[in-house]
């Protein structure tokens, strides 16, 4: 289970959010022209990395209110919350615990349990 | 040397102390250049790996793995098989793989305990009914067994189920008698030992980084064994498919989550079939040692910790407790989480790709172990003939364009 860090409430529990996939996902423009692939991929296709990973949560049962967060996936670790508004992270502020791209982070997979 | 498993060979080897069993295949280090290399070392790379060999004339076919064999989410399911799907497109594949399953022992002479006890599926409200009357009416039409049974012979065939007396109360089921459970490990290892035989080099703690690609043809893979060449690549690697498909510059429609099982303390044979809950997300069987396998969710977040949160386990410990209050005093021994990748509608991707060479089996999502001879053997027939088998055709990327999904979030045993 995670702790969240609201923007707004501050540290709750998982259970009181809900997860809400890729953050920052822009719908394409020119939506007249492009065709059935662009469009495809706008709809059916986000980022799945394993490391760092932009996601949006919403406070589902606090605040209510939606806002954007970075994880690791590798590790489970919250990086980051920031508010909807809030210009994105550059991702080289935050280090990467998995060394190839589909490597296991040094504590082991599920495990990190260790205090830095 | 073929090797032959029968009760003459077990008895003389119990006679000898079990030390003198031969291994069941090689440990080469890899060669530099490959027709076809797959990467993902579980039951449906190396099934491939064998329908490559056996049904194509293959030869210098190599099997990479990060970890073991069967390490990754073959070991981490619940080993449930039936082949009760709602759409044609669905149903074919996994009929197709439910009839492999049917002969697989003898084909491979090595027990992958295949034990048809039956799988039911149980409805709670009347939404439920009609669904899953249609799906068993969907499915007789696909000539697959399935009938519905009524709250008294669900009662008959599972007494220790609680019916009545809980908030969503069982109203029916559907059930397929051809379906089952399999050892998990021994679907890896059978078809491993044969490929093995066949010439494929199978080779394990060898990590593929980055798939190389020039010009839209297939080089190789890198891996932390070297590079190795490859006019061929099939990539089989489950949660990992779309971090490696992206190596390539591919995006796959795919998301990884957790999905978690546990096993209770070993009992006594208390119930001798499947019985599967979608809607109050609880399914169980009970292993060959006794062992209760319940399958939960998965976590709503993207995550590659193969863990999953507690949340997961205490719903679906929940459900259990409701449906079976007789399991509520009992010890759960083990938890894990393997990581599945969904589609977005739910059905796997076992397709070509822009990339000449390169090939992705994939997108399996909550529900791969009983497709894995199917899925090998069709993905074998795609990489072979570089182009789908009539089975797998529709489970295309081409979908994601035109919009013809094969949505089967109903037909998933867990709602995702």
């Amino acid at each position: 289970m995670l702790i969240i860090n609201c923007p707004y409430c501050g540290p709750r529990d998982q259970s009181e959010f809900s997860n809400g996939g890729e953050a920052h996902v822009k719908r394409p423009d020119g939506s007249k022209e492009i065709g059935d692939r662009e469009w495809g991929e706008y709809v059916f296709i986000r980022a799945n990395p394993k490391g760092l990973f932009y996601e949006r949560w919403v406070h589902t049962h606090g605040c209510r209110k939606w806002f954007n967060c970075v994880r690791d996936t590798s590790t489970d670790e919250i990086l980051m919350t920031y508010k909807l508004d809030e210009k994105k992270p550059n991702l080289n502020n935050f280090k990467s615990v998995v060394k190839t791209p589909s490597g296991e982070p040094e504590v082991g997979s599920g495990n990190f349990t260790v205090e830095k | 040397m073929k090797k032959k498993y029968s009760i003459f060979s077990l008895a003389r080897n119990a006679l000898s102390g079990h030390k003198d069993w031969p291994k069941m295949w090689r440990s080469p280090e890899p060669r530099e250049f490959y027709d076809v290399i797959i990467i993902g070392g579980g039951g449906h790379g190396l099934g491939t790996a064998y329908y490559l060999a056996k049904e194509h004339g293959l030869k210098n076919i190599a099997v990479i793995e990060k970890g073991w064999l069967g390490g990754g989410n073959t070991g981490r399911n619940t080993t449930i098989i039936r082949s009760n799907y709602l759409w044609d497109d669905s149903a074919h594949l996994y009929e197709h793989s439910l009839k492999l399953w049917e002969n697989l022992s003898s084909e491979l002479n090595y027990n992958v305990m295949f034990s048809q006890r039956g799988v039911m599926n149980l409805a709670h409200n009347e939404h439920d009914i009609k669904e899953i009357k249609r799906r068993v009416s969907a499915n007789n039409l696909n000539g697959i067994d399935s009938f519905w049974l009524s709250k008294e012979e669900i009662q008959k065939k599972v007494p220790i189920m609680n019916t009545d007396n809980l908030r969503y109360p069982v109203l029916g089921a559907s059930y397929q008698p051809r379906g089952g459970v399999a050892r998990h490990d021994a679907i890896a290892w059978g078809f491993a030992m044969r490929a093995d035989e066949m010439g494929v080099d199978i080779i394990q703690n060898c990590e593929a980084h980055q798939i190389r690609t020039k010009n839209g043809i297939t080089e190789g893979v890198e891996t932390s064994k070297g590079f190795l060449r490859a006019n061929k690549i099939g990539v089989v690697a489950s949660g990992h498919t779309g971090v490696l498909a992206e190596s390539a510059g591919i995006r796959l429609p795919l998301q990884s989550k957790p999905l978690q099982a546990l096993v209770s303390e070993p009992i006594k044979p208390i119930i001798d079939t499947v019985v599967m809950s979608s809607a109050v997300h609880a399914y169980v069987s009970q292993s060959d040692k006794g062992e209760l396998v319940i399958g939960a969710g998965t976590d709503s977040y993207n995550s590659f910790t193969q863990r999953g949160g507690f949340n997961i386990i205490e719903d679906t410990i929940r459900a259990m407790v409701e449906l079976y209050p007789v399991f509520g005093k009992m010890k759960m021994l083990r938890q894990w989480g393997g990581i599945v990748d969904i589609c977005p509608d739910a059905s796997p991707i076992i397709s070509k790709c822009d990339i000449e060479g390169l090939f992705f089996n994939c997108g399996w999502g909550t529900g791969g172990f009983k497709a894995t001879p199917g899925s090998a053997n069709v993905f074998a027939h795609t990489i072979a003939k570089n182009e789908p088998h009539q089975i797998n055709s529709a489970f295309n990327l081409d979908r994601f364009a035109s919009g013809r999904l094969v949505d089967e979030h109903g037909a998933a045993a867990v709602a995702h």
